[in-house]
């Protein structure tokens, strides 16, 4: 076997934790400002509300387990989970819930295992997971999209938990879809207006922000192709293979991949490399899995979107899914 | 008191706990410990089946064969839940109710034959008696713990259905502790259960290591 070697000067390849987190916040700016442009002022006191509990949660850990707080403080990692769960959790959520979920994500999906590296749930997941088994009315209200809040609206709504806005929240194309679904209504019953090109109006715009993101992560070689090509297959061909059997039934595979969390799951949830799996074919067949366990949450479930419990199964299948793809060693019998 | 006697309450009570140390008995701890009362009821339950049950195997252990007595002490360990379970219809019929099928499987609580095994088969029978109090009262406070634990951040509530357990009068005493309260459901729900015990265990460990 022959290996290549290229010639000297080497060039150290400068990867640390804090420079992979600061391309996943680089990469997080369009879903955040497509965020911001559809829901005003709300989706930035949900950010500064979940970073700034996690930051102190993370600090108030890392003193308990005497470690040094500035370096585990300084790899972000604590920041990315924090916006991961302020964008996916309803903007006009009251402010316990963002500060609850980013408790939990920091204290028991990450710090009680030991901290970064040793979490075998993606911390946000985790919190998000908890927030809509605990406070289910909270977190399925979302805001419509076609509301911009100002900063006095956004401050009243989040902390006094009163909604003064009429149509506030609204219903997700994924909910409607749940309920229709309940009453055996067909699909074209749901009102045109909120329907987008590819998906529900507004929605699909965030869901191509996240692409923009993610395509940025891979072309700066943050995260490699596999997992998020996998989620989305995953997605993509069971609901494909419905809608072709029965395409009065189940909606478009195209709506499931424009829809709910699919894009932002497949980029930056699923492509957590503490909780995926390691091996090149383990990462395919976790992302395959991801996709295939969440469209089967949406299809027969009773949750509208399965992405976070999906990853969290996931996740527990990747230290398996790592076992049976261990790498042969080179000339060596095994 | 002898030595003895504070080793064995010692240990059943703090440092061989049998839900907190041994980690017996889990499938009822975590199931019914969602209120106090429910806690209660069952603590009961179990501390008066491991108290019969270590005296009978104890004052029986000179005529059991060593070869059978697995299934002997399983035979009366159910005999005395089969006795608790009809008392148990008879005078809280509601509580009895709410705690289902958990009653009868205290038979199946691993702690109770841990107890006959390693204690009462080889013991006189006051230390035995005195052994499954000890045991049951540790697995009463942690069940107790627990439910308080769950019912507080679950309901937002102390002492709710009071009255399956102490009558009538006791159905005002329930303590509403915070205004408005919607509940965390996950603290009601087995995922809560198994995370607010692994808090607890994490709790008694650092008590434990710092003393």
């Amino acid at each position: 076997m022959q290996f290549s070697t290229s010639c000297s000067p080497f060039l150290p390849a400068n990867t640390s934790v804090h420079r992979v987190m600061r391309q996943v916040l680089i990469a997080l700016i369009p879903a955040f400002t497509a965020m911001f442009w559809l829901f005003g002022y709300t989706v930035l006191l949900q950010l500064l509300l979940a970073s700034s509990t996690a930051l102190l949660a993370e600090v108030i850990c890392l003193r308990l387990r005497k470690r040094p707080v500035k370096i585990h403080l300084m790899d972000l990692s604590a920041l990315v989970s924090a916006v991961l769960l302020a964008l996916a959790i309803p903007t006009i959520a009251p402010w316990w819930v963002s500060t609850c979920g980013a408790l939990f994500a920091i204290i028991i999906g990450k710090q009680v295992y030991g901290g970064l590296g040793y979490n075998p749930f993606n911390p946000a997941m985790t919190g998000y997971v908890f927030l809509l088994i605990s406070f289910p009315q909270q977190m399925t209200a979302w805001q419509a999209p076609d509301i911009f809040i100002s900063l006095a609206d956004a401050l009243h709504v989040i902390f006094s938990g009163t909604a003064t806005i009429d149509g506030l929240s609204s219903a997700t194309l994924l909910d409607s879809i749940k309920t229709a679904g309940a009453s055996t209504a067909l699909l074209t019953e749901i009102p045109s207006t909120s329907t987008g090109l590819l998906a529900g109006a507004g929605w699909e715009l965030i869901s191509m922000a996240y692409l923009l993101g993610g395509l940025w992560l891979l072309y700066r070689k943050v995260i490699s192709w596999h997992i998020p090509v996998a989620v989305l297959l995953g997605i993509f061909m069971p609901a494909g293979i419905n809608f072709f059997l029965d395409a009065n039934a189940a909606s478009s595979p195209v709506f499931h991949l424009f829809s709910g969390a699919s894009l932002c799951g497949a980029f930056f949830i699923a492509t957590d490399p503490v909780s995926a799996a390691t091996s090149n074919t383990g990462r395919l067949i976790y992302g395959g899995l991801i996709g295939l366990l969440s469209y089967i949450i949406r299809y027969w479930g009773g949750y509208p979107d399965g992405i976070a419990f999906a990853v969290l199964l996931a996740n527990l299948a990747a230290p398996s899914i790592d076992y049976y793809l261990r790498p042969k060693p080179v000339n060596q019998p095994l | 008191m002898s030595a003895n006697t504070r080793t064995i309450i010692r240990n059943g009570l703090w440092k061989n706990n049998q839900a907190l140390v041994a980690l017996l008995g889990l499938c009822p701890l975590l199931a019914v410990s969602n209120t106090v009362i429910n806690s209660l009821g069952l603590g009961i339950a179990t501390t008066l089946t491991l108290v019969l049950s270590n005296t009978l195997v104890s004052s029986l252990r000179g005529y059991i064969l060593p070869e059978i007595r697995l299934p002997l002490f399983v035979l009366m360990i159910a005999g005395i839940v089969t006795i608790i379970e009809l008392l148990m219809n008879a005078w809280f019929y509601q509580l009895y109710k709410t705690l289902g099928i958990f009653i009868p499987l205290i038979v199946t609580n691993c702690a109770i034959i841990g107890r006959a095994e390693v204690f009462a088969s080889k013991n006189r029978v006051l230390p035995s008696l005195l052994d499954g109090l000890a045991m049951g009262l540790g697995f009463s406070f942690a069940l107790l713990v627990l439910g308080a634990f769950r019912e507080v951040l679950g309901a937002g509530t102390l002492f709710t259905q009071a009255d399956l357990l102490f009558g009538e009068s006791a159905k005002n005493w329930q303590i509403n502790l915070f205004d408005g309260y919607s509940g965390m459901l996950l603290a009601l729900l087995p995922p809560g259960a198994f995370i607010t015990l692994g808090l607890l265990i994490a709790a008694k460990n650092m008590f434990a290591t710092r003393a």
